[in-house]
């Protein structure tokens, strides 16, 4: 028996949630005893690769093919469930993402597998299979066990420290046979800013909500961004406004993120907003209306005027770098 | 056009959630149910759909009598048939085989439904419906328009958008702005009253997961309100340890 972890690369590097899963899946093998085996698919650049051994894994595979560089679902699955038997796994991990969730989803079915997604610690594995996950928007959690032979596991952002002190694992190649049919649905075209960083992959989130009046005032939102090696967020309105693009909207119908700092600029906190960062370790406040929701659910508030505060901001940040 | 719509019956998204029976029910006093809002997206596009190529609409749910309120509000935003399949929806794995059994007997021409529920946000069903079929399941679709027997998507990935051509039939979890949710109105909610609501019985399924007990995050510290960005960039450097 062992475990297969699946890496999800983007523009060439290997994405921190799948650093998360590696970590994840070593921390199951220490009490577990299964080996760790992890798939790449795509491009991954040269560089990228000793992360994985540091992170934990004993075997590191290769699917070098660059049509999978993009989301074409059923090939990702069709790969996976190949190298799953090939590994004689019996638990794959990944980390819960769009495609995590869309490949994750079709492997249940191939390979029998009990699934449960947004993982939130390891396995209780004193009596059968149990783990916790997060439901409800992040508004409570759930045990639950799998009975089931095979396991898919798709962890939720923030649930397992990267690990570091791992050893150098060589990389090999894997040529998988790929039927045409797994690309019935065909990318003609993938719409992507380069060199941003990834709003659900974000350490530190700074995020503007409708009180900043207009897209044109996206300036002071992107400067401290830049500062802070930020994604960017908004709410719900901006992004009906078309203010923003549609891949920034966080909350209850949009993006879930979970940073260790979420910075919330003239956000009124309605409900479904904060079911999308109920999973940051930190919360700031920036608000001038001293009774917005946000600050109850906030760990640091500043009452006042966005335009005022958030360029001093900025400037007390660069300061201090 | 023949179009199936899946729909979850869900805590409305201002609920206070809450469990009872030792922590293992949802305690559903003063909680209002809706359909989920992904779902809700996935309905209006087939209603828009349906009103530029003709055809039906069937919506589904799998659940107990207590969810036909929210299939009746499905038929009155614009599905014209109803199915029930009288069961508690115990796993991802066995709603999927429902859907995929209902699927089966019918041909429709595009299964849609949210990219995900928002009790259990597993996201899961429609891969698993696409794999059980043999067919293509995308998600998270953002834009569906329809070409005679071919269909443009567009799909959310991190940071943007992955454009996509793909032949009918197949299963697609949708999200916004793929439409805009709407409301019911009087004539739809009177005419919902007479159209079929059909109850079925689940077919055999397994499970593959079993739920155990519940529990809530822990509260929240008291917030600390600062006076000036320099107070705030010395907690954020030094307690927070985030700069
Ligand atoms: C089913 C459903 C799902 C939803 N999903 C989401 C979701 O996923 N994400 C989401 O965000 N919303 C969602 N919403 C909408 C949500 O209910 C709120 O309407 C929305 O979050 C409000 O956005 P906002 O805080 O930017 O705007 P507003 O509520 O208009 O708040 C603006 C805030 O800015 C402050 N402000 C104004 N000017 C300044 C200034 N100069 N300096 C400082 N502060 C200032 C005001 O005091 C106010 O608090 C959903 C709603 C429903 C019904």
């Amino acid at each position: 028996m062992s475990i297969l972890v699946y890496i999800e690369q983007d523009q060439g590097k290997i994405k921190s949630s799948s650093l998360e899963a590696v970590s994840y899946a070593a921390a199951l093998s220490e009490k577990s005893g299964d080996k760790v085996n992890v798939l790449g698919c795509g491009t991954i650049e040269d560089a990228d690769w000793n992360q994985l051994g540091k992170a934990g894994a004993d075997a590191i595979y290769h699917v070098a093919d660059e049509r999978l560089n993009s989301g074409v679902i059923q090939a990702h699955a069709h790969i996976i469930a190949q190298v799953f038997a090939k590994v004689d796994a019996s638990i794959l991990v990944l980390a819960k993402s769009a495609l995590g969730d869309a490949v994750a989803s079709r492997l249940a079915i191939k390979l029998n597998a009990g699934l449960v997604s947004n993982v939130v610690g390891l396995p209780d594995m004193n009596a059968g299979f149990v783990v916790k996950r997060s439901i409800f928007t992040g508004k409570a959690f759930v045990e639950t066990a799998i009975p089931a032979e095979n396991k898919i596991l798709a962890i939720k952002k923030n649930t397992q420290p990267i690990k570091t002190d791992g050893e150098e694992v060589s990389v090999e190649s894997l040529t998988v046979d790929l039927p045409e049919s797994v690309f019935a649905a065909r990318i003609t075209e993938v719409e992507k800013a380069s060199g941003e960083v990834l709003l659900p992959e974000a350490d530190i989130v700074v995020s503007g909500g409708r009180g900043l009046n207009g897209p044109e005032n996206w300036g002071m939102i992107e400067g401290l961004a830049e500062v802070l090696q930020a994604a960017r967020g908004c709410s719900k309105p901006v992004s009906d406004l078309g203010w923003r693009p549609h891949h920034e909207h966080v909350g209850q119908t949009g993006v879930k993120v979970a940073p260790s700092l979420y910075i919330a600029i003239a956000i009124s906190g309605a409900i479904q907003h904060l079911a999308g960062v109920n999973g940051s370790r930190n919360i700031v406040v920036i608000n001038k209306d001293p009774e917005a929701p946000f600050f109850k659910a906030a760990d640091y508030g500043i009452v006042g005027d966005a335009f005022d505060i958030v360029p001093k901001l900025t400037e007390a940040i660069k300061a201090l770098k | 056009m023949n179009i199936l719509v899946c729909i979850t019956h869900v805590p409305d998204t201002t609920s206070k959630i809450r469990f009872t029976e030792g922590n293992t029910q949802l305690d559903k006093t003063g909680v209002q149910f809706i359909i989920g809002p992904y779902d809700d997206y996935a309905l209006a596009r087939a209603v828009e759909l349906k009103e530029q190529t003709g055809g039906t609409i069937t919506v589904l749910n799998v659940g107990e009598a207590e969810t036909e309120p929210t299939l009746r509000k499905a038929l009155a935003i614009g599905a014209d048939e109803a199915i029930r399949v009288n069961a508690f929806p115990k796993d991802a794995h066995f709603v999927a085989q429902q859907i995929a059994a209902r699927a089966k007997e019918k041909s429709y021409d595009l299964i849609l439904m949210g990219r995900e529920s928002i009790d259990f946000n597993g996201g899961m069903v429609h891969g698993m419906v696409g794999e059980i079929l043999g067919l293509p399941s995308i998600s998270p679709v953002m834009k569906l328009e329809l070409e005679g027997t071919k269909a443009k998507l567009a799909r959310e990935i991190e940071g943007g958008k992955e454009f996509i051509e793909v032949g009918l039939p197949f299963i697609a979890g949708c999200q916004e702005p793929i439409a805009e949710w709407k409301i019911p109105n009087m004539r739809g909610i009177m005419s919902a009253r007479s159209k079929p609501l059909q109850v079925v019985d689940p077919v055999e399924a397994d499970t593959r997961t079993e739920t155990k007990t519940y529990e809530l995050p822990a509260p929240k510290a008291e917030v600390k309100i600062v006076g000036s960005v320099d107070e705030l960039v010395q907690l954020l450097k030094n307690e927070a340890k985030v700069l």
